[in-house]
């Protein structure tokens, strides 16, 4: 076991990619000399060299549409995009090229492209910053949408999503960057389908992904003290979404809570919920409760941040109107 | 030479391929009428409603895509738009498989899912068909990324209307092609409207030559209608990219003729223009210069007419006794099937 960050464990698992696969290269804006926005790749450059650790322009149109034309072509690009607030400059990219290559097609063509990017609030960077797009990307058929929680997912979830021969989102919570553990030494690849059982428990599914893990698992470790057994589960995938973990789960706790950092309105709570409704409903013994974002852009104040995304605070107080 | 002319670095006029040769410029010419009578039955059975959605017709435009993807090799890549009949033709997409999908038939180049703006080929690496303006140029750097990654002496052929000079997309892409020295030729069919608005209606510099120059990407005006001037242009462009020299520009200065697609009753063309563009039909010029120059005798035409109707005819005769997919396929290739026949697999 060795001590690492969220940061370090991402770039073990692109020093892996790239050292495992030929074709595999990074590109995108600050990955080189600057060493990654949020560190990720810091010394890669130097370890990898210019070609395969590209620097780009602010165009993230040409370079998320070049990673796919790359993949056409037979690489296995790993494009990192600075934020998701600013994949919004590539949607067209993303969604009308890569998501569908494949399917217009009729199979010839597919496109073993991974893209990275960060997402989320807490570190009082506005509306243009901060924002949880990822239930937006889970929409689309033909995209795989994976959200990293855990150190563990973080190193091991490039490596199968690089293999994949189609496109893969990968959304890293900004916040967790600086969170630091254990993590074993011969750490690797990881499954990329299914949701994870973080705490088992028996009187409520807390249901997290990404950045809300750690509030769900806070809100059940507070629970536990009161007497309340929750379980907590991790989506990991958010597309194709793993439906038999959560209504098993509900199946069993007879209540739900979805914590999703994402506007309420359309979200990917509303998707998960909905499966409840249509798999478990007779099992339900309270309608299923959501804890999302305040539907406002992203304020910078601090309270006003916090205020507007879920905290713990707002998880037990969704258990507790569960009743039971 | 054939009315082409250099700007922004791209040498000397370009040297002549093998247009003298009589197998040829019959070759082009045979070609072309490919395309023209292709889109001319497209239009027929569109008002038979035996092709639906969005038709963009290639015709008046057809000595663009023939003059440049003759001078490819296999190995190079072509990314095309929607109005891209013409260059599947051209590219090696039989007739008979561009027709059984513009008929939404499962022997279609993409199946059916595709339609006419969305032909696919793996065998010819042609990469579609994108109907997204400007969609098609980053993808087109990434081909050339890849084979420059991979150590190919491959060439990536990537067209897009004058529509598409006002998109992002184009900017980017030229830029990121130039900065990374990759092997992209951009052929951007000047046919003067973006849809219904004119170059001068939506652009502040209409000398688009001066767009490339702005990125150091050499680029050269072509008279669009002259099959052997597009033909002798991008050959040396061609050469050029391939041997290292980054990418290239040509504007092939076009018209076409039909209206932007099945739906535009063209009311923002004047009559007189599209009369006057009429006269330098691509293919009465090539097939007067091969007559005078007495490359086609009497009766050769005939027959190469005979021959392009039959083919045309066999194509529609196959789409029609083609087989729609079973709805119950409706979700097969949304995700990758365990064997492909693509490269990136």
């Amino acid at each position: 076991m060795s001590k690492v960050t969220y940061r370090e464990a991402m770039r073990q698992a692109i020093r892996e990619a790239l050292t495992r696969d030929d074709r595999a290269f990074l590109m995108g804006e600050d990955v080189g000399r600057y060493g990654g926005c949020y560190a990720v790749s810091l010394g890669l450059l130097e370890e990898f060299g210019p070609e395969r650790i590209r620097d780009t322009p602010l165009s993230e149109s040409a370079f998320v549409g070049a990673g796919i034309g790359a993949a056409l072509g037979g690489m296995r690009p790993i494009v990192e995009i600075m934020t998701v607030n600013f994949s919004l400059l590539a949607l067209d990219q993303i969604v009308n090229n890569a998501a569908t290559l494949s399917y217009m097609s009729g199979g010839q063509f597919n496109v073993p492209l991974v893209i990275r990017m960060t997402t989320g609030a807490g570190r009082q960077l506005a509306a243009q910053h901060s924002h949880s797009l990822e239930g937006w990307y889970a929409h689309v058929p033909g995209l795989r949408a994976l959200a990293p929680a855990t150190l563990e997912d973080a190193r091991g979830m490039l490596w199968p999503a690089i293999q994949d021969p189609d496109p893969v989102i990968i959304f890293e919570h900004g916040t967790l960057y600086n969170v630091e553990g254990e993590l074993s030494d011969d750490a690797g690849p990881v499954d990329i389908n299914t949701a994870a059982i973080r705490r088992p428990g028996d009187d409520v599914t807390i249901i997290t992904y990404g950045g809300t893990l750690r509030t769900g698992l806070g809100a059940a470790e507070q629970l536990a003290g009161s007497g309340v057994s929750a379980e907590v589960i991790d989506l990991r995938c958010l597309r194709p979404l793993d439906t038999a973990t959560i209504v098993s789960s509900v199946a069993r706790t007879h209540r739900a809570v979805i914590v999703d950092e994402g506007w309420r309105t359309g979200s990917l709570s509303a998707e998960v919920s909905a499966r409840i409704m249509e798999e478990v409903f007779y099992d339900l013994d309270a309608p299923v409760a959501r804890v999302c974002s305040a539907e406002v852009p992203m304020p910078y104040a601090k309270h006003l941040e916090d205020a507007a995304i879920p905290q713990v605070a707002d998880v037990l107080a969704a258990v507790q109107m569960l009743g039971g | 030479m054939t009315g082409a002319t250099a700007a922004g670095g791209g040498g000397a006029e370009p040297a002549g391929g093998p247009t003298g040769e009589k197998d040829h410029g019959i070759h082009l010419l045979q070609q072309m009428l490919r395309i023209r009578r292709f889109e001319e039955r497209c239009a027929e059975l569109y008002s038979h409603s035996l092709i639906r959605g969005f038709l963009h017709l290639d015709i008046g435009e057809e000595a663009c895509a023939v003059g440049v993807i003759d001078t490819l090799s296999p190995d190079d890549a072509v990314v095309a738009t929607y109005r891209e009949h013409g260059h599947a033709l051209a590219r090696g997409i039989s007739m008979r498989a561009a027709m059984a999908e513009l008929e939404g038939k499962v022997e279609g180049c993409s199946r059916g899912r595709g339609g006419s703006m969305h032909l696919f080929d793996a065998a010819t690496r042609f990469y579609g068909g994108n109907a997204i303006v400007g969609g098609g140029l980053p993808i087109a750097v990434g081909l050339a990324l890849a084979d420059h990654l991979q150590g190919r002496r491959a060439v990536t052929a990537c067209f897009f209307g004058d529509g598409a000079v006002a998109e992002g997309e184009f900017h980017e892409s030229m830029n990121l092609a130039a900065l990374w020295h990759l092997p992209v030729l951009f052929c951007c069919e000047n046919n003067l409207y973006a849809m219904g608005t004119a170059l001068d209606r939506s652009e502040s510099e209409t000398d688009l030559s001066l767009k490339a120059a702005g990125y150091r990407v050499p680029s050269w005006e072509v008279d669009g209608m002259d099959v052997l001037a597009v033909e002798d242009s991008a050959r040396s462009a061609v050469e050029t990219v391939r041997a290292g020299g980054g990418p290239h520009f040509l504007e092939l200065r076009t018209y076409r003729f039909r209206a932007h697609s099945m739906y535009d009753p063209d009311r923002y063309r004047d009559k007189a223009e599209i009369e006057q563009w009429k006269q330098r039909d691509p293919i009465p010029l090539l097939t007067e210069r091969l007559t005078a120059t007495g490359v086609l005798a009497e009766g050769d035409l005939e027959r190469i007419e005979g021959e392009v109707g039959a083919e045309v005819d066999d194509a529609v005769a196959f789409a029609e006794a083609g087989t729609y997919e079973a709805t119950e396929d409706l979700e097969r290739f949304v995700t990758s099937e365990p064997v492909r026949a693509g490269e990136g697999s």
